[in-house]
């Protein structure tokens, strides 16, 4: 790793001119975006605008048709096998083995990254996910919250540079949404960069130090949150009620705050599972 | 990346062996249907079957031993539709090991499945009266022929597996193959079929096959069906594995 430094400068992710097209239909019309090592960065866009399609062709599993994309410094077309030494990928479905165990599920990921000791990588993480009381189940007794955590924390086996999040609180209900967002900013602490997909405008709020629009195959605008809100008209003074959110309700009457909501092992199980 | 590719084969095939080991009922099921059908030919229509020979189990289990193995890769390509669907062979594709390391795993499962619910119908066999004084050698062929046949009907699982769009599409392909034993000389002689049949019969791979294992049995000189037997399996093999690996570089991209 001795250009370990010259990569500190250049962006972890560039992505030139990429286009990708199925069949009939032109999904990605020229991508354009970096993003700085150790950054957090949200593509944003509605469903089918081709977030995943980007992630898809970042993470060598589909081939752009035009245009250019290196990860970490290589190129997705020509060096994929470096690439996947350097990325993890966090699918849209959480991507776990459901008739494996929680701790099954990491040893297995540690296997394959030929690591030293997995049952060791594995029992930390499962703490460190707060996972360990799980640790033991078969992933299909899990809430959504919890194997969305255990998928995070097989992406994490290995420490890679690079992890791409797919959509990943799709589906999750408020407090495991914020369990994973809790999870997100630990990354980026850590110094991964992050490179997220979400159709949640409070998420990229909520997590990202660069923001991208993808809107029709294309990137419409890219900035930090202060820039885009510039974007808009100026801001005016008025003077409202401040009603509270659907949100602050549900946190009020379910008696749980962000910082609550890390046990969601107790309160985020579905119905049946609590032996 | 290929240097890792017996240490990642191996992680992945103890991944699959635990599947099968913690839902056995897989096994289970692909053994009912043809003890089923071996109980039903046996007891209610073998009477009536002239087949030639004394024990009319030593005769049909041949054939029996064919359809395990058509039932059994339906849960291949099952298993390996679960995994495109669910989103681990993205992951596992997008990470640094051998990539058809993925494929291969599922195919030595299929392997090991078969073999084991094999194992399951000739011990049910044997209570219904099977006997054969084949020694080692013949016994070996048959276990060799066996793993080639399930092996050729394993890469058209995977074929289906990854181009299946649902669950049921994903074992479909499976009944065809699981009926072409009864239009052959798995059950009855061919020689009382119909002109048409008796021909589609005497020239489709299950005849060949099931004379082979049959004579292997009972001792009798096999003749040229070894061969035919062998270049029906091998011949398949090769066509569905061509197949299968073009499907899969659809999926890879």
């Amino acid at each position: 790793m001795s250009a370990s430094t010259e990569r500190g400068r250049e962006p972890a992710i560039r992505v030139q001119g990429i286009e990708k097209s199925y069949k009939e239909l032109h999904v990605l019309r020229g991508v354009d975006f970096e993003v700085a090592p150790g950054s957090i960065f949200a593509l944003l866009g509605s469903n089918g605008a081709g977030k995943t399609t980007v992630v898809k062709i970042l993470s060598t599993l589909l081939r752009a048709d035009a245009g250019a994309a290196s990860v970490h410094g290589f190129d997705v077309a020509t060096q994929p096998a470096n690439v996947r030494e350097s990325i993890s990928l966090t699918g849209q479905f959480a991507a776990v083995d459901e008739i494996l165990t929680g701790r099954e599920n990491l040893i297995l990921v540690a296997r394959l990254r030929h690591l030293e000791d997995p049952g060791q990588i594995a029992d930390d993480l499962l703490a460190r996910f707060s996972l360990t009381d799980a640790g033991g189940r078969k992933a299909a007794t899990y809430s959504g919250g919890m194997r969305r955590r255990l998928d995070i924390a097989m992406s994490l086996i290995g420490d890679p540079p690079i992890i791409f999040l797919d959509e990943p609180t799709t589906g999750l209900d408020p407090q495991a949404r914020i369990e994973v967002w809790d999870a997100v900013k630990k990354l980026a602490q850590s110094g991964t960069t992050v490179l997220l997909t979400t159709q949640y405008l409070d998420e990229a709020e909520q997590l990202a130090d660069r923001i991208a629009i993808l809107h029709e195959g294309r990137i419409i605008v890219n900035g930090t949150l202060a820039e885009l809100k510039a974007l808009l008209p100026p801001a005016k003074v008025e003077y409202i009620e401040k009603q509270p959110t659907l949100e602050d309700v549900f946190f009020a009457v379910v008696g749980s705050d962000g910082a609550a909501g890390r046990a969601g092992d107790k309160t985020s199980n579905p119905v049946g599972t609590d032996a | 990346m290929t240097k890792h590719f017996f240490s990642d084969s191996t992680v992945l095939l103890g991944r699959s062996l635990r599947h099968i080991s913690r839902s056995p009922d897989t096994i289970i099921t692909t053994a009912v249907t043809p003890i089923a059908l071996m109980l039903m030919f046996v007891y209610v229509f073998g009477g009536a079957i002239e087949t030639g020979t004394d024990d009319y189990v030593n005769y049909l289990l041949p054939g029996i031993l064919l359809i395990t193995i058509g039932s059994g890769i339906a849960y291949t390509a099952y298993r390996l539709f679960l995994d495109l669907q669910g989103g681990i062979f993205e992951r596992f594709q997008s990470m640094p090991i051998a990539r058809s390391s993925v494929l291969w795993a599922h195919v030595l499962t299929s392997l090991v499945a078969n073999m084991i619910s094999i194992v399951l119908v000739v011990l049910v066999a044997l209570l219904m009266g099977f006997r054969s004084g084949a020694g080692v050698l013949d016994w070996l062929a048959v276990t060799g022929i066996l793993i080639v046949f399930t092996l050729a009907l394993t890469w058209i699982a995977v074929i289906a597996g990854l181009s299946a769009k649902t669950v049921d599409g994903a074992s479909a392909f499976s009944y065809p193959i699981i009926f072409l034993p009864f239009v052959s000389s798995a059950f009855v002689p061919t020689d009382t079929m119909p002109g048409p049949v008796q021909w589609f019969a005497e020239n489709q791979p299950v005849t060949s096959i099931v004379n082979t294992i049959r004579d292997l049995l009972a001792q009798q000189p096999v003749g040229a069906d070894i061969w035919i037997a062998l270049g029906w399996c091998v011949g398949i093999l090769v066509i569905a594995y061509v197949f299968a690996m073009a499907a899969y570089r659809r999926k890879i991209a």
